[in-house]
This record gives C-alpha cells, sequence and structure tokens, in this order.
C-alpha cells in the first residue's frame, strides 16, 4: 500500500475507478429513462478519470480539473471512443450534451473525492482519507440503486399495459398522457380481483394480532423481566429458543390439526395462530425494555400501598407506552408480511389475506402488471405507516427483533 | 445464644412474588405450548408414521336405504360401504325409521332387528372397500309412491370407526430411511449450508458498509436510514415477485440491460439455471437482510464512546486503523451475536426460496424440501422426517448461540 501513497498514483487510480462509477451509472440510468442505448465503455472511462485525476492531483485547481474532464470527454467521443457509446437515437446536439453531463458528473464529485491531494508524496491520513471519500461516494450510489430500482420496477410495471411491457422491456418511463389509464390494473384488482376485501381481511387480522400479542406478552414480559421466581432464567433463554424455531416445522402439525377440526379456511383459525408465532418476539422484546425502567419508581409505588398489578397498570404500563408502540407496530408488520400460513391455510377466495391474493394472482394467464399492482397495493399501507412511525420502528426493531 | 443469621428458605413475600409471576406468566405459557410444544411434539410422532395427505380425512360409512316396488312384491333394498380402500370399518351400524305402513315380512340380515317401526341393523366389521347388499321382503299398505318417498327421505343413522392412521400403533422408520437413503438429502443439505453461510455472511458484510456511510450526521440521513431499510420492511411477496419480474429471461429489464451494454449475448435465466439459480436467492436473501444487519450495527456504532477516537486522533492514528483496531472491537460482540442469529433464521428460511424458485433449478433447501415432501409429493410423514432434521440442526445451532451470547453482552 505504501507505494499508493503517492499524490500522481492516487489521483488518477481513484479517478479512473470514480469514472467507471459514474459511466456504469449514468448509462443504465440514460438506458432506463429513454430506453435507448447508452453503453458505458471501459478504455473511454479509464481515460477519462485518468486525465480528471491527475489534472485535480497536478494543477490542484477545481476549474482546471472540469475543463480537463469537458475536453477529454468531447474529444474521446470525437474519436469515437466515448465513455459512453451511444447508439444511433442520440443526435449530435445529445450526445455532446450528455458527454458534458458524464464530464461534470466524473469531475465534480473528484473534486472534492481528492481535495487534500498533492502530487507528490502522501501522508497516510491524506490517502485513506481519499480512498474513504471514493468508497462513500460508491456507497451512496449502490445503495440508493439496489433498494430504488427493485421498488420502482415494482411501481413502473404495474402502471404499463401488455404490449407496453413487451415492447421494451428496458423502458422505464410511465407514460403519463394515460391519465387514468395507468391506474386501470388497480381498478381491476379491487373490481374483479376482490383486492378491497383482502386489503380489510389483512388490515383487521393484523390489527387482532398486534392486540392479542400486547395481551398475552406484557403480564409475561413483565414477569419475566421483573420478579423474582424459581426458572426465571430458564423461561428467558426459553423464549429465545421457541423464536428460533422455523415456522415450517410448526406449519406441518398446525396445517393437519386444522384439516382435522376444520379450522382450515377460516379467518379465525388465521387469528388464533398469527399472535402465538409473535408472541414470543413481543415478549423478547418487552422484557429487555421493562428491564430497563428503573425499579425505584415501581418500589415507591409498592411503598405507597400500590398491589402490585396496580403499580403495572397505573405506574409501568404509562411508561412502557413508547415500547409498546414499537412492538405494535413490529408486530403489525409481521402479520401484514405474514405469507406461508396464509397460504397453507386458506384456499377459499372469499377468506384470502391480501399475500394469499397477490400469490393467486401468480399465473400465466393473470397478466404481469396486475401481479405487480397487487404487490404495490401490499406494499403502500406497511411503507406509508413505517416512514410516518419510522423512529418508533427503528426502536422496536434494535430492541431485540433480528428475525426475518 | 439467639441466632442472628439472617432467615433461611423462601419467605411469604417471596412466594407471592413468585405465585404472581406464574399467574402472569400462565396464559402465555399454555398458548405458546399448545401452538409450539404439541406440534413439536407431534411431528415427532408424525415423522414415524406412513401418513400421506388422503388420511387427513379420516372415511365415513356410506349408507343407501330405499323402497321398490316391483309391482306384486316390495323390497328393502339395504346399502352398507365402506369407502377406505386400506382400512377395515369397525362397529359399523346404522338404524332408520320405517315410514308407517311400511312392514318387513321377508328375513331380515343377520346382525338387524325390528323394533317398532325402527330397524337398526350391526354389520361388525366390514373389509376394505366392502360394498354390500341386503334385500328384504316388505308389504306396503296404502300409497306405494308415497311410502317410497317418506322412505327416501327417512334419515339414516350410520356409524362406523376406521382406525386412523395418526392416531393408531402403526410405526415405521420408513421416512428417515428414505431420507437419508437418496443421494438427494446431501445436496440438499449442501444447498442449505450454502444458502445460509454465504447469505448470513454476504447480509453482514454489506450491512456493515451501509451502516458506516450512515455513521455521520448530515442532512438527509434520516430519509436514507429510512430507505435503506424498505427492502426489509416490505412484504416478502412484493419483493419476491418484483425481483421475478426483473430479472425475467423474456421480458425482465436486467435481461434487456445486459444484452444492451453487451455483458451477455443472449437472455440469462437467472431463476432458472443451476448454479446461477442458487447464487441469485442468495443474493436476494443478501439484499432483503442487510438492512437488519445494518440497523443493529448502526446502533452499536453510535453507542461508541468518542472519547477513545479523540485519543486516537492525538495519537495520530489514520481513519483505517481507527476502524481496524477501534471500532471492531467494539462491533465484535454485535457482530457475532448477529452472526448467529441471522444464522439460524437464514437456515429457517422458507418463503423466499419458495416463492423465487419453489425449490427449482438446484435451489431446493432444507425448509423447502419439507413443504416438497409433505404437499407436492403428498407424503406428509416424509415431511415431519425432514422437519426433525431440521429441528435437530437448530439445537445445535442454538447451543452454540447461548454460549456465545453469555460470553457477549446480552443482545
Amino acid at each position: 500500500m505504501k507505494i499508493l501513497h503517492k499524490g500522481y498514483l492516487t489521483g488518477p487510480i481513484i479517478g479512473a475507478l470514480w469514472a467507471l462509477v459514474m459511466s456504469v451509472t449514468l448509462g443504465v440510468a440514460i438506458s432506463f429513462a429513454t430506453g435507448a442505448a447508452a453503453k458505458p465503455a471501459l478504455i473511454g472511462s479509464l481515460i477519462l478519470g485518468l486525465a480528471t485525476g491527475f489534472a485535480r492531483v497536478r494543477i490542484a485547481n477545481r476549474w482546471a480539473a472540469d475543463a480537463v474532464a469537458v475536453i477529454v470527454a468531447l474529444a474521446l467521443m470525437a474519436v469515437g471512443l466515448g465513455a459512453l457509446q451511444f447508439d444511433d437515437s442520440f443526435n449530435f446536439v445529445w450526445r455532446v450534451a450528455l458527454s458534458v453531463v458524464l464530464a461534470g458528473a466524473v469531475s465534480i464529485p473528484l473534486n472534492s473525492i481528492l481535495r487534500e491531494l498533492r502530487f507528490g508524496a502522501l501522508t497516510r491520513h491524506q490517502f485513506e482519507d481519499a480512498v474513504i471519500r471514493f468508497l462513500t461516494g460508491f456507497g451512496y450510489i449502490f445503495f440508493t440503486a439496489i433498494v430504488v430500482i427493485p421498488f420502482y420496477v415494482m411501481v413502473m410495471t404495474s402502471m404499463k399495459s401488455q404490449q407496453q411491457l413487451m415492447l421494451n422491456p428496458l423502458d422505464f418511463s410511465i407514460d403519463l398522457s394515460r391519465g387514468w389509464h395507468l391506474f386501470d390494473s388497480y381498478y381491476e384488482l379491487m373490481t374483479q380481483f376482490h383486492f378491497g376485501r383482502y386489503l380489510w381481511t389483512s388490515f383487521y387480522v393484523s390489527v387482532l394480532t398486534v392486540l392479542l400479542t400486547l395481551l398475552f406478552s406484557v403480564p409475561g414480559a413483565y414477569a419475566v423481566a421483573r420478579l423474582r421466581f424459581r426458572g426465571q432464567k430458564v423461561f428467558s433463554r426459553g423464549i429465545l429458543l421457541i423464536y428460533m424455531v422455523p415456522m415450517i416445522v410448526l406449519a406441518l402439525p398446525i396445517y393437519i390439526a386444522y384439516s382435522m377440526v376444520g379450522l382450515r379456511n377460516s379467518i379465525l383459525g388465521i387469528v388464533m395462530i398469527y399472535p402465538v408465532t409473535t408472541i414470543p418476539v413481543a415478549l423478547y422484546m418487552l422484557q429487555g425494555y421493562f428491564r430497563g425502567l428503573p425499579v425505584e419508581v415501581e418500589e415507591a409505588g409498592l411503598m405507597d400501598g400500590l398491589s402490585r398489578l396496580k403499580v403495572i397498570w397505573k405506574i409501568t404500563l404509562p411508561l412502557a407506552l413508547p415500547a409498546m408502540a414499537s412492538v405494535g407496530l413490529y408486530v403489525f408488520m409481521i402479520a401484514w408480511n405474514e405469507f406461508l400460513l396464509a397460504f397453507m391455510l386458506l384456499d377459499d377466495p372469499s377468506k384470502f389475506t391480501l399475500t394469499r391474493g397477490i400469490a393467486s394472482l401468480n399465473s400465466s394467464e393473470i397478466p404481469r402488471q396486475h401481479l405487480m399492482a397487487g404487490a404495490v397495493i401490499a406494499t403502500v399501507p406497511i411503507m406509508a405507516l413505517f416512514l410516518g412511525l419510522e423512529r418508533f420502528m427503528t426502536r422496536g426493531l434494535t430492541a431485540g427483533a433480528v428475525k426475518g | 445464644m439467639t441466632d442472628i443469621s439472617p432467615p433461611k428458605g423462601r419467605g411469604a413475600l417471596a412466594r407471592r412474588e413468585a405465585r404472581l409471576a406464574w399467574g402472569l406468566l400462565f396464559p402465555t405459557i399454555a398458548i405458546v405450548a399448545l401452538v409450539v410444544i404439541v406440534p413439536l411434539l407431534a411431528i415427532f410422532w408424525i415423522s414415524f408414521k406412513p401418513v400421506t395427505l388422503g388420511d387427513l380425512r379420516p372415511a365415513e360409512i356410506r349408507t343407501r336405504v330405499a323402497l321398490r316396488d316391483r309391482g306384486d312384491q316390495a323390497l328393502l333394498e339395504l346399502r352398507v360401504i365402506n369407502p377406505s380402500r386400506e382400512q377395515e370399518m369397525r362397529n359399523a351400524a346404522l338404524n332408520v325409521t320405517l315410514p308407517e305402513g311400511v312392514a318387513l315380512t321377508g328375513d331380515l340380515p343377520q346382525g338387524c332387528a325390528m323394533d317398532g317401526q325402527d330397524l337398526s341393523c350391526d354389520f361388525g366389521t366390514l373389509e376394505a372397500g366392502a360394498n354390500e347388499r341386503f334385500r328384504v321382503d316388505a308389504q306396503v299398505t296404502g300409497d306405494t309412491r308415497e311410502a317410497e318417498r317418506a322412505m327416501r327421505d327417512a334419515e339414516v343413522k350410520a356409524t362406523g370407526h376406521v382406525s386412523n392412521v395418526l392416531t393408531n400403533s402403526t410405526f415405521t422408520l420408513d421416512n428417515f430411511r428414505q431420507l437419508f437413503s437418496g443421494s438427494e438429502f446431501w445436496s440438499v443439505l449442501g444447498i442449505t449450508l450454502f444458502y445460509t453461510v454465504f447469505g448470513t455472511l454476504g447480509a453482514l458484510v454489506v450491512g456493515l458498509f451501509a451502516a458506516l456511510l450512515l455513521n455521520k450526521s448530515f442532512r438527509g440521513q434520516g430519509i436514507l436510514r429510512g430507505l435503506y431499510l424498505f427492502p426489509y420492511v416490505a412484504p416478502v411477496i412484493a419483493v419476491a415477485f418484483t425481483w421475478i419480474t426483473l430479472f425475467d429471461p423474456y421480458s425482465g429489464s436486467a435481461n434487456a440491460l445486459l444484452v444492451q451494454m453487451g455483458v451477455s449475448e443472449g437472455a440469462i435465466n437467472f431463476f432458472g439455471a443451476k448454479p446461477l439459480a442458487l447464487i441469485m436467492v442468495t443474493v436476494f436473501e443478501i439484499w432483503r437482510y442487510f438492512p437488519l444487519s445494518f440497523l443493529f450495527i448502526l446502533a452499536r456504532m453510535q453507542s461508541i464512546d468518542t472519547d477513545m477516537y479523540e485519543a486516537a486522533d492525538m495519537d495520530g492514528a489514520s481513519p483505517f486503523q481507527k476502524f481496524w483496531y477501534l471500532s471492531m472491537p467494539q462491533l465484535l460482540g454485535i457482530l457475532s451475536v448477529l452472526f448467529l442469529l441471522r444464522f439460524i433464521w437464514t437456515f429457517n428460511k422458507f418463503d423466499d426460496i419458495f416463492l423465487l424458485t419453489g425449490g427449482n433449478a438446484g435451489t431446493r433447501v432444507l425448509t423447502v424440501n419439507v413443504y416438497e415432501q409433505a404437499f407436492a409429493v403428498s407424503n406428509i410423514g416424509a415431511g415431519a422426517a425432514v422437519a426433525v432434521v431440521i429441528f435437530a440442526c437448530l439445537l445445535v445451532f442454538s447451543g452454540l448461540f447461548f454460549r456465545t451470547m453469555s460470553r457477549e453482552e446480552g443482545l
């Protein structure tokens, strides 16, 4: 690594890597935006990045680096070695404009990535800071892309018609001129596929699950966290152990039992089983929270003559409200997203939950955009809830849930 | 001399507290036992039984009683059917009230008796698939058609007991023998381990990277943090189908992009070809669960004391040194706990692979195998045997987990 601690090496190398990242990013973005080809090219990107990085450390002036980047990008384009290879659908003006955009995308961030580098020998700090700045920039682009692209594809596909989908899979644009017809798939799902009813079923099943889970887990968690009794240790470990039992192992006997007593195909059966899958999680999260509450407040209550149950009701529960909110939210998310049990236990379309309803759309007779519209319908409510209450949610998750 | 040592044993207060604790815990214990412990025992039981999907609905006796008037002679016809093809039916019996005006004149079949207008028959044991028919001469006074109709409408009470495979005492080791003898099991185990190890490690490393990115305050940090949690929060079925759409060999955008960029010649079947499908489901697992490790690592990072970093700055430590010698030791605890927990849960994961590939193209892991055996092959006993194997693995893992956990700070 020591060899690299030279401005004239570090600058161009980071420059070249950054140019590669930018030309791929821009190429993908252009392809998705227009549906036409803009191939990132290895050689062109490397030359552009090397030149810009070199100029930045040599001249140590940001405008100089910008100018070099624009000139090199245009020159490369002119000789046909451009970092982005355009197909015929781009005219000359577009090519020039996009090359200048690319040059900017390479040089402007590069200016700040390489900002403290001199041409000669670098200290370890300068070198590592530059590498970290490069990785940070790359990280933001990488993570944002991998998260945003799938969700965008989901929404975009749901708003297309069958021919548009077949015509050009690369076209990521949404044709706004279709107006309300963009939502045709949603309309059909709501009217012909009873998704309104599935939404409602999912909603009340999830709410009931949250209520039942809290009802059972709050007293239990309090007992495990606060009261002394024999077997307390074993118990708190037992909770975690149960929390690790795979659902599919339990689903099989539950399926058999439900088939025999006739609880399959009933919402009652689902509402009975969901809370049990979430109670161990909730117990585990809540007992951690109860342990963190100061004992003194409760002891003060006991001294003043409240009974244990009154203490729980009047002191502990009000203090634990935020924790209950986060646990409730997390349980709601589990119940809303639950797929396996709904899939195994529900066969009757009039009793489907949303996830089961989407699973029934996965057939070759039903167009893809309907499936994606179903996915959007299931995702939007939970996302809205999550974004609105993100603070609770992250706290709920980190309070002890590593469950997937 | 008076004894001044503290009282021994449990006092009344301690006992009362313990009673309250058990009282509070009882409903939870009861319900968890009912839905977790009982099914676990049941799965052990079933794994030693030759049960198929068809055995879940026990066979019921079928009967028909009809009055037929052939001109001069009326006949009462009784039919008794045992629909089960494998099991005999014990204590088969029926009971029917004949309409007014119908009297039996012929000999009653064996086991039958008349009491007033009540005909009751006891057929004893019926063979598997038995279909027996008895005819008795009858005499009808009054309107024959009316009597026939009344006979058709008469309520027949029939009982018969078929022994249920689930509850009888037939046991077999076939399920396990079949499971371990095939080469399939070992390949399934190998695939499970690949998926679990790489899925877990990948999610940890990617999560660590994301946590490092967001471990500084800047504007929009909250938004990015929320955004990076999306894959975990969205319903698995929604994101799984989105991935399938995105990587579809014919109409998927990913393939179109790769072809256009000149990376690949033709369409790649991402979820349908060995060994790419296994890699893809592992990548999906990493994509979906990196937010979780990211969240935990970030929470731990933000609780590290900043004094240490200031001291390191004074001593001239470089950024990489600070990360490697200061942050990493602090994060090791959470990383090892996360690794073990995620390992267990990835091992238990069913939905993701089931939705993405259905266990085809070399992606069948143990959990999917349970489903395949029980429902696709409809051999519930074999499925239960796989589930028992999963449970045994789980016990080993959680033993490891608790040993690590008591060493590390409690999570």
